[in-house]
């Protein structure tokens, strides 16, 4: 399967990236360049597979579903690019 | 006086606990050889000097009553993927920029638990996505190891800082991870050891995330001894990580000096790659002399579906790392580029703050995990994963102990080596030999073995069984007995 500029452009879209007509040309080629690679994957005969959902053979821990943390609004908002009051400040969404 | 960089953290470790020197005399000549190389070799993106120097005092104190950790004193390296509290944590992206947590990785607390100074965070490929360190924001690393007619040489990635300072001894050992070769490949560029432990060994809690079902930390080190030590202190469970092993770390040092009569190691046919340039095959070869001259016994295997790892890991690592990368977005820490909407403000942020690599794995990680192509990729290739996993399984089975592999198809290549630039394929397949250990979550180690015809470090690779690192510090250690320890020439 190989990607066209109009799906090259979507998939920016979608991945939240800007991109200029000229880049995603360029882009386009590159992305076929990869898809083209693991193209090979239809070779292997994967009938009856699972999927894999874990690499490592062992349970997921599970925890108490309590409260072990929070209070700390000044850290999680010291690193924003814009801030007020412990709130993160964004262009107007809602009209 | 011996020259204190010279000196490998076990035997810095021995004269700082005979108090024949201080950590402050330690950590200020690194930090010295530090700063004075970066001009040229560009590892650290930051340095540490008054931290580093503030914790090798509270060392001495310590070494002083006669106390302290198994890393007491001794000046480190950390990569800069790692959340450190109040430092530069950007992975050397453009998207990070000014970011400094408020909290430190499991980690690095562990190293720092144990007594472990930090003199800097040191260069990587943006987000570790690379196998040359020259896709970071802060510019290409420098191998200390020159090439032919005084090229100058990729240290390979993406740990590439990590690598390149601890050839150069610009700290003791370093911190690095692996999410498809990051350790072991830079490792075998710079003649350093370098392990990636078992998926779920060391906590991935405060580690920036890249594909969360391959990413593993582990250290890179002048030799198999540190890189046990460093290990020791780096692994452990992590109520944090619901992925982290509760198993407990073993002492990997005790597992050094064990003969390996008997050992079973697994030659794996498919590793001969047509093409393989003949200096890595007679590398090969001479690792199966050395374990069979320590009485191994030497076995060929069959790992079929070795061939299809690498394409299947440009599916999954890249289909993770779109998920992962979703949260730098300009609202809650970084870069941020104004737009007339939030959407964007997004794509404009996005735009200016990721590398193209980084780009360009994100655009097919979102592709490959959209509508209508999400079976026909992402779920077939994690069912060859699954196949790839079965190889292993089966050769373990047979009772074969380790594998013993080439670490790279090649030696380091030049800075700026063009047919890489031109085609992204050609840069990944730096890590063919590699990424098949992190798709199967196995532990793998990369130990120095010989220099190629232009006089450059090669690299061995050995791959155990789930959370049996100490058959390779085990087997390791027998290759670097054989084939002794690789220091560059100081040129810098």
């Amino acid at each position: 399967m190989s990607v066209d500029t109009a799906t090259v452009k979507r998939v920016a879209k979608l991945s939240r990236i800007a991109i200029t007509d000229e880049r995603a040309e360029s882009m386009r080629e590159e992305l076929n360049t990869i898809l083209g690679f693991v193209e090979q994957l239809n070779d292997v005969n994967v009938d009856g597979v699972e999927p894999m959902t874990s690499v490592v053979d062992m349970q997921m821990r599970k925890r108490m579903d309590e409260v072990t943390d929070g209070n700390i609004a000044d850290d999680v908002t010291a690193n924003a690019p814009a801030s007020e009051d412990n709130f993160f400040m964004v262009p107007k969404v809602v009209e | 006086m011996t020259d204190l960089t010279s000196l490998t953290i076990s035997q810095a470790r021995e004269k700082l606990r005979a108090k024949e020197i201080t950590s402050t005399e330690l950590t200020g000549a690194y930090l010295e050889a530090a700063n004075a190389a970066n001009n040229t070799l560009n590892a650290y993106v930051t340095m540490t000097d008054e931290l580093a120097l503030e914790q090798a005092k509270t060392s001495d104190a310590k070494l002083a009553q006669g106390e302290g950790g198994d890393l007491e004193g001794i000046p480190l390296g950390i990569k800069d993927l790692f959340a450190t509290k109040s430092v530069h944590t950007q992975a050397c992206s453009h998207i990070l920029d000014g970011f400094e947590p408020r909290y430190e990785s499991t980690v690095t607390q562990n190293l720092f638990d144990d007594g472990a100074v930090m003199i800097g965070k040191l260069n990587m490929d943006e987000f570790a996505m690379g196998s040359s360190n020259e896709t970071s924001y802060y510019g290409a690393v420098t191998n200390p190891w020159l090439g032919k007619d005084g090229t100058k040489l990729v240290p390979g990635g993406s740990s590439g800082g990590s690598a390149s300072a601890v050839a150069a001894q610009l700290c003791a050992g370093a911190t690095a991870t692996d999410t498809g070769g990051s350790i072991r490949q830079p490792a075998a560029f710079t003649g350093t050891v370098g392990i990636k432990p078992t998926y779920g060994r060391c906590s991935r809690w405060g580690t920036v995330a890249f594909a969360s079902s391959l990413d593993q930390a582990g250290p890179i080190a002048r030799d198999v001894r540190d890189a046990a030590i460093m290990l020791k202190s780096m692994a452990s469970p992590d109520a944090k990580d619901t992925t982290c092993a509760d198993l407990p770390v073993p002492d990997y040092e005790a597992s050094i000096g064990k003969s390996v009569k008997g050992m079973k190691i697994g030659i794996p046919k498919e590793y001969r790659l047509d093409g393989m340039p003949p200096e890595i095959e007679q590398l090969w070869q001479k690792g199966v002399e050395m374990m069979k001259d320590a009485g191994a016994e030497i076995v060929d295997i069959s790992l079929p579906h070795t061939k299809y790892a690498l394409p299947a890991y440009y599916i999954v690592a890249p289909a993770e790392a779109s998920s992962n990368l979703a949260r730098y977005d300009g609202v809650k820490y970084g870069l941020r580029v104004d737009g007339n909407t939030i959407d964007e403000m997004y794509e404009n942020t996005r735009a200016a703050g990721f590398g193209e690599e980084v780009k360009r794995r994100i655009m097919i990680g979102t592709y490959v995990l959209s509508a209508g192509f999400y079976d026909a990729y992402y779920i077939r290739a994690q069912k060859v994963r699954t196949l790839i996993k079965q190889d292993f399984e089966n050769v373990f089975a047979q009772g074969i102990d380790t594998i013993l592999t080439p670490a790279t198809p090649s030696a380091a290549f030049a800075i700026g080596d063009k047919e890489m630039a031109a085609d992204p394929v050609k840069m990944y397949l730096n890590d063919v030999f590699t990424v098949t250990v992190n798709m199967a979550g196995l532990p793998g180690i990369s130990v120095p073995a010989g220099l190629s015809n232009d006089g450059l470090p090669l690299g061995l690779q050995l791959i155990g069984k789930p959370f049996e690192e100490g058959t390779l510090f085990q087997a390791g250690a027998i290759i670097e007995q054989a084939a002794g320890t690789f220091t560059p020439k100081k040129w810098w």
